[in-house]
């Protein structure tokens, strides 16, 4: 499974502009978050614990509505435009492995067949062929989270959200799991947005990085990672990726020290 | 180590009988202050059609009641997560009905449906007791669902149905499951105890038989009917238990670890 090259931002796909959310307790959670993402862009989204990283995910899965601001599509997603995979594998334990899968397929009421056959071959392409039959009890972190995806790519997304999917995995299952990632995207083409606590990870799948800072959470930085795909771990090695990571770990940590919005704690 | 553990209850029974049937004799207490365990196996002997009909009342009640709780119990506890409004006019109701004591509202039962009704009664008085557990538990499962499940269902643009159906009411299985084993137990405390305050001769379950052998004296005959309702209460908790358990086993962590 090859990965195709970074794509540009001359095509733009979905655009945040002056996004805000407070909540009803008062508490300033972002403030004018403005970005473009690029049609097939690999995005990573870098910042520290409750820095308003997942907000920005939800907004943009239309599961929170915006304060302040709109968010701006090239082509609004159509039913199952939008795949999203959570920290957790979020995997119904009642149902088979298959049926999770198939769930987004069985709500848009696609036909059976269809949607078995689609489910099938995401299986086999995610390695899990083997456990269609098997409950997520069953499985483990790794192979869940592999589920998850598999589910969330089973509408063909054009868009695919991923909200810190690998954070609870061991660094091996993780570094697979990214590999296994970078393929389906070069296979795909779809758009990612990959929220990250990980500099390593997120310089190691994105093509940008934005650097958020907390309280409120708000864009620090927004960095290009001009590494050459398809990525491997040989990059892991390279210095032009301990350089990217150098300069995206120096955002973060400047982001860290930026004073924080008066209002980002309580209310006004 | 594990047969043992299975056995364990088995063997303690036949000790307690043993010693039982043991004491009794040695100590020669008369049989209508305490009759030993073969004068309750030869009074249960002695009249089983009467008996087995009074069980089989008393069961068909308790199953109906129980059948009419988990059908109520579910229904409003659906009703409940989908408005509010609905919620928090009734529950105080509900809680109401489920903390008054029953025996309490037996009397005005019985003379509202009449004393030749005692068997509507015990209907209604088992489904009183038997309903809350499940309305209880199924509302808290319903509310149960996986927040990240929620937002996925939401995400794919499911309707309020598909939410029910393909997610919240699997939520709340074993919750409901768990306020059915309640229930279970309680709709037959209820059943017995309509029978008991009714009191007049015109029922005909195994309570009633308990209340006319205690009339008469028949203290063996009362440990046999009492007998029964034990055995009907543990197989009606052993089937809802083989229902938890076969419906939870390949997922639930609660069923799931059990050999």
């Amino acid at each position: 499974m090859g990965q195709g090259p970074a794509p540009s931002l001359e095509t733009p796909f979905l655009e945040l502009r002056g996004i805000s959310k407070r909540y009803p307790n008062g508490t300033l959670a972002l403030t004018d978050i403005s970005m473009t993402v690029g049609e097939g862009e690999f995005l990573a989204i870098v910042g520290a614990s409750g820095c308003g990283k997942s907000t920005i995910l939800r907004h943009v899965a239309g599961l929170v509505t915006p304060s302040a601001g709109d968010i701006r599509w090239s082509r609004a997603p159509a039913a199952g435009g939008i795949g999203m995979v959570f920290q957790e594998p979020t995997l119904m334990p009642w149902a088979r492995i298959q049926d999770n899968v198939r769930l987004p397929l069985d709500l848009a009421k696609v036909p059976r067949a269809a949607a078995d056959a689609r489910v099938t071959a995401l299986l086999a392409q995610v390695g899990l062929a083997d456990f269609a039959q098997a409950y997520p009890r069953e499985l483990s972190g790794g192979m869940k989270m592999r589920a998850s995806i598999a589910r969330a790519l089973v509408t063909r997304p054009r868009l695919l959200l991923m909200d810190e999917p690998f954070a609870a995995l061991d660094e091996i299952t993780r570094q697979k799991l990214n590999d296994d990632l970078l393929a389906l995207w070069g296979e795909q083409r779809f758009t990612v947005l990959f929220v990250t606590h990980s500099v390593y990870e997120g310089v190691y799948l994105a093509s940008r990085a934005i650097v958020m800072a907390p309280r409120p959470g708000r864009i620090h930085a927004d960095i290009p990672l001009d590494l050459p795909y398809p990525r491997d771990e040989a990059l892991r090695t390279d210095a032009r990726y301990a350089a990217a990571c150098r300069q995206v770990s120096l955002a973060l940590a400047d982001a860290m020290r930026s004073p924080s919005h008066p209002s980002g704690e309580t209310a006004a | 180590m594990s047969a043992l553990r299975r056995l364990a209850p088995m063997i303690l029974g036949v000790i307690v009988l043993a010693a039982w049937e043991g004491g009794v004799r040695l100590l020669a207490i008369p049989a209508f202050v305490l009759p030993p365990p073969s004068a309750v196996v030869a009074a249960l002997l002695a009249d089983p059609d009467t008996l087995g009909l009074s069980l089989w009342f008393t069961l068909t009640v308790t199953l109906q009641a129980f059948a009419l709780a988990v059908a109520g119990g579910v229904a409003l506890a659906i009703l409940f997560t989908r408005s509010p409004l609905l919620a928090s006019a009734l529950y105080p109701y509900a809680v109401i009905l489920q903390v008054t004591p029953v025996m309490a509202i037996a009397p005005l039962l019985l003379v509202w449906v009449g004393y030749e009704r005692v068997d509507l009664a015990q209907l209604i008085l088992a489904w009183i007791v038997a309903f809350f557990p499940i309305l209880g538990n199924t509302t808290l499962g319903l509310r149960s669902a996986d927040a990240g499940l929620r937002d996925l269902f939401r995400l794919y643009g499911a309707s309020k149905w598909q939410v029910l159906w393909r997610l919240e009411l699997p939520s709340a299985l074993p919750y409901l499951l768990a306020g059915m084993k309640i229930s279970g137990g309680l709709a037959l405390i209820g059943a017995v105890v309509a029978e008991f305050v009714a009191g007049s001769g015109t029922g005909s379950g195994l309570a009633w038989r308990i209340v006319d052998a205690s009339n008469r004296l028949n203290t063996p005959r009362m440990f046999a009917a009492l007998a029964l309702l034990s055995l009907l209460g543990i197989a009606l908790f052993a089937v809802l238990s083989l229902v938890q358990r076969l419906a939870l086993r390949r997922w639930h962590d609660s069923e799931a670890g059990h050999p």
